[in-house]
C-alpha cells in the first residue's frame, strides 16, 4: 500500500515525464487510450448501479409511479413505522452488533495462535479456510440435523443434564446464526490478520524485546497499533458479511423464520414480491445512508487511533 | 569432600541449564496447548463438511431411519419435529452409492439445477475479470482527481450490502426487460466493482518505471496492457477469479429476486426446497455441489490466501 502511494506520486511528479509532455492530457493520446480501457466498466456501473440509484431516490419521494406526486418523506415514515421493518432492522442490528466484535476478536486470536510455533500450520490454515469455500446450501442439511429439537446439540446438552432447547424456533435462534456466521467467516478474517501480523516491522519488535517489554505490552502497544487498519477492514467486511447471513436463515427456515431471525433481506424479499417500489426504495436508501454513516465512523476512529503509524 | 566449595562457574552453568530446562518445558507446554486449541477449532470447522460427505454414502433407507423426522415438511415450508431421536452418524452402516446413481442417472432435475449454477457463474467470473482488467489498467495507468473520485464511488458500491444494490438492479432489469432471464444475474455480476477494486490495488503496485520503459521502447497502451500488465497480474487474476467464483457459486439473494422462474434457479436455492420424499438424495446433491469449490480450493489455496491479503488495507 505504501509502495503504491509512493510510486503513484512519483509518477505524477516525475520530471522526465513532464519534459516528455506526458502530463498534459491533450498532448498524450496514450492517456486517452488508457482511459478508454475504463469505459466498459464505467458504463456498466453507471447503468446498473449508479443511475438506477437516482431512480431509487426518485421513487422514494413520490406516492406512486403513475401519479408521480411529490410526497417528501412520507414513504420513509411509512417504512419506518412498519412493524416488520422495525423488527427486521432491530434483528439485523443486534445480530451485527454481537457477531461483528466476536468475529474480529476470535479471528485475531486464531491469527495469533497461528503466529506462534505450532506444528502443522499449513494444514490448520487449510482447515480454517475450508468453511469459506463450501457453499452454504451444502452444509445447511447438517446444521438442521445438529440444531434440530432432537438433534446432536440437544443430545450433548442432555449429557450435562440440561433441558432440550428448540434451537431454531426460540430466542436461541440468534445464537445459532451467530455460530454459523462465525464458522463461515473466521478463516477469512484470520488470513487478513495473519498477513497484517507478519508485515509488522521486525526491528521494532526486536527493540521492544531488548527494552524488556512483556509480550502483553508488545501486543497492546505495538502490534495493535499496526493492526488498526486491518481491524478496520475486518470490521467492515464482517459488517457486510453479517448482512449476508440471510442466506443461512433462508436456506434453514424459508421466507418467514422465527421472529428473531427475520432480517432486513427477508423484509426486502417480501416487499419485492409485492412490487411496492416506494417502500423498497425508501428502505434501500435508509440502509445505504446507515451503511455510509457506520463506515464513515469506522474510518474516523481508525484515523484517530492509527495516525502515528503508516499502515 | 562435600565441604569443598564448588566452582562458581560450574554452579552458574548448572543454574543456566536448569533455567533452560524450565523454559523448554514451558515452551513445550505452550506449543502443546496451542496445537490442542487449533486442533479443536479444526475439528469444529471441518465436522459439518465431513459429515455431509460421509452421510451422502448412506442408502436412502438408512437416512430415512436416522434423520427422517428432521426433514418432514409442513405446508408452510418450515421443518418440524414429528417423532423420535435423530441419530447423527459419522460413518454409514453400509457404504452405498445408490444416492449418487439416482442423482446422476435417474433424476435429471438436480443435474439441470447444477448446470444452471454453472451457466450463471462461469460467464460472470470470466467477464467480470475481463472488464475489471481493462478498468483497473485505466485506473492505475495515469492517475487524476476525477479518476480517484470514480474509484471512490466504486469502493462505496462494493461496500453496499445486497439489500441496497438489489433494488437498483431490479429496476434496471425491469426497464431492459431482462427480468427472469439469466441476463438479469449476469450483467450486474459482470459489472460488479469488486474485481476492479482488487485488481486496481494490485496494479498500482507495479512500478511506473516498468511501463515507462516500455513506452520509451515504442510500445502503445494496448501493448503495455497485454504484454506487461497482464502477465504481471496473472497471479492476482487467479486469486480474484477464485474469490468471485466462491461468491457467486454461493448466491441466493439474486436468483430469488431476479429470477421468479424456479426452473432457472441455481442449485444453491433449489437445495433448500428438496421435499421430504427425496431427503436421501439431499446429502448426495449437497456433496456434488461442494465438489467444484473444493477442487478450486485445493488447487488454488495459495492464490485464495493471496487474494484475501490484497483485500486487506482498504485505503490503498
Amino acid at each position: 500500500m505504501k509502495i503504491a502511494k509512493h510510486t503513484g506520486k512519483r509518477g505524477e511528479k516525475n520530471p522526465s515525464a513532464i519534459r516528455a509532455g506526458k502530463t498534459g492530457s491533450h498532448k498524450n493520446p496514450g492517456k486517452w487510450m488508457a482511459n478508454g480501457f475504463l469505459l466498459p466498466s464505467i458504463l456498466g456501473v453507471l447503468l446498473f448501479f449508479v443511475l438506477p440509484f437516482f431512480i431509487v431516490i426518485y421513487y422514494s419521494v413520490i406516492d406512486n409511479p403513475i401519479n408521480a406526486e411529490f410526497v417528501g418523506f412520507d414513504n420513509f415514515k411509512m417504512v419506518f413505522e412498519n412493524a416488520a421493518f422495525r423488527q427486521a432492522a432491530f434483528n439485523t442490528m443486534t445480530f451485527s452488533a454481537i457477531a461483528m466484535p466476536l468475529a474480529v476478536v476470535l479471528s485475531l486470536l486464531l491469527a495469533i495462535l497461528m503466529e506462534s510455533k505450532i506444528p502443522f500450520k499449513s494444514q490448520f490454515r487449510t482447515f480454517f479456510l475450508s468453511p469459506m469455500m463450501v457453499p452454504i446450501a451444502s452444509v445447511v442439511l447438517i446444521w438442521q440435523v445438529l440444531f434440530h429439537y432432537n438433534g446432536m446439540m440437544n443430545e450433548v446438552i442432555g449429557w450435562f443434564g440440561k433441558d432440550k432447547i428448540d434451537w431454531l424456533n426460540s430466542d436461541y435462534a440468534q445464537v445459532v446464526i451467530i455460530v454459523l456466521f462465525l464458522w463461515k467467516n473466521l478463516g477469512y478474517n484470520m488470513i487478513l490478520f495473519m498477513s497484517a501480523l507478519s508485515s509488522i516491522p521486525k526491528d521494532i519488535l526486536e527493540v521492544a524485546v531488548l527494552e524488556s517489554a512483556t509480550p502483553m505490552q508488545i501486543f497492546w502497544h505495538i502490534k495493535l497499533r499496526y493492526l488498526s487498519s486491518t481491524i478496520l477492514f475486518v470490521t467492515i467486511m464482517s459488517l457486510i458479511n453479517s448482512f449476508k447471513v440471510f442466506r443461512e436463515i433462508y436456506l434453514l427456515k424459508g421466507d418467514y423464520p422465527y421472529p428473531t431471525m427475520y432480517m432486513l433481506q427477508h423484509f426486502m424479499n417480501n416487499t419485492f414480491s409485492k412490487l411496492d417500489y416506494q417502500k423498497m426504495s425508501a428502505a434501500a436508501i435508509m440502509m445505504a445512508v446507515v451503511m455510509v454513516i457506520i463506515i464513515g465512523i469506522l474510518f474516523l476512529t481508525e484515523n484517530y487511533f492509527g495516525k502515528d503509524v503508516e499502515g | 569432600m562435600s565441604l569443598k566449595r564448588r566452582d562458581p562457574a560450574e554452579l552458574w552453568s548448572r543454574r543456566l541449564k536448569r533455567r533452560k530446562k524450565i523454559k523448554n518445558t514451558r515452551r513445550m507446554i505452550r506449543i502443546l496447548l496451542g496445537t490442542m486449541v487449533a486442533g479443536c477449532f479444526a475439528v469444529l470447522f471441518l465436522m459439518p463438511i465431513i459429515l455431509t460427505i460421509t452421510n451422502s454414502f448412506m442408502s436412502s433407507s438408512e437416512i430415512a431411519a436416522n434423520y427422517g423426522q428432521v426433514f418432514a415438511t409442513t405446508d408452510s415450508g418450515g421443518k418440524v419435529f414429528i417423532s423420535s431421536k435423530v441419530n447423527l452418524k459419522f460413518i454409514p452402516d453400509m457404504v452405498s452409492f445408490s444416492q449418487y446413481v439416482t442423482v446422476l442417472f435417474k433424476s435429471p432435475d438436480y443435474l439441470l439445477k447444477f448446470w444452471n449454477s454453472v451457466i450463471l457463474v462461469v460467464p460472470i467470473v470470466v467477464f467480470q475479470l475481463l472488464v475489471a482488467a481493462g478498468a483497473s489498467f485505466g485506473f492505475s495507468r495515469y492517475r487524476g482527481r476525477i479518476k480517484e473520485l470514480i474509484f471512490f464511488v466504486y469502493i462505496i458500491l462494493m461496500l453496499m450490502p445486497y439489500q441496497v444494490t438489489l433494488v437498483p438492479n431490479y429496476l434496471v432489469s425491469d426497464w431492459l426487460h431482462i427480468l427472469d432471464t439469466n441476463w438479469a444475474i449476469w450483467l450486474p455480476g459482470i459489472f460488479s466493482p469488486f474485481a476492479v477494486f482488487l485488481l486496481t490495488k494490485y496494479m498500482r503496485r507495479i512500478p511506473v518505471s516498468v511501463m515507462e520503459a516500455a513506452q520509451i521502447d515504442g510500445a502503445g497502451e494496448w501493448q503495455i496492457f497485454t504484454k506487461i500488465c497482464m502477465p504481471l497480474c496473472k497471479g492476482a487474476m487467479c486469486s480474484i477469479a477464485i474469490l468471485i467464483f466462491i461468491d457467486y457459486w454461493n448466491m441466493v439473494e439474486q436468483p430469488l429476486i431476479l429470477l421468479s422462474d424456479s426452473n432457472k434457479h441455481p442449485l444453491s436455492v433449489f437445495l433448500s426446497k428438496i421435499n421430504s420424499g427425496e431427503i436421501g438424495l439431499a446429502f448426495a446433491v449437497a456433496t456434488i455441489y461442494m465438489v467444484p469449490p473444493i477442487l478450486v480450493f485445493l488447487y488454488g489455496e495459495d492464490y485464495l490466501v493471496e487474494g484475501i491479503t490484497y483485500q486487506g488495507g482498504i485505503k490503498g
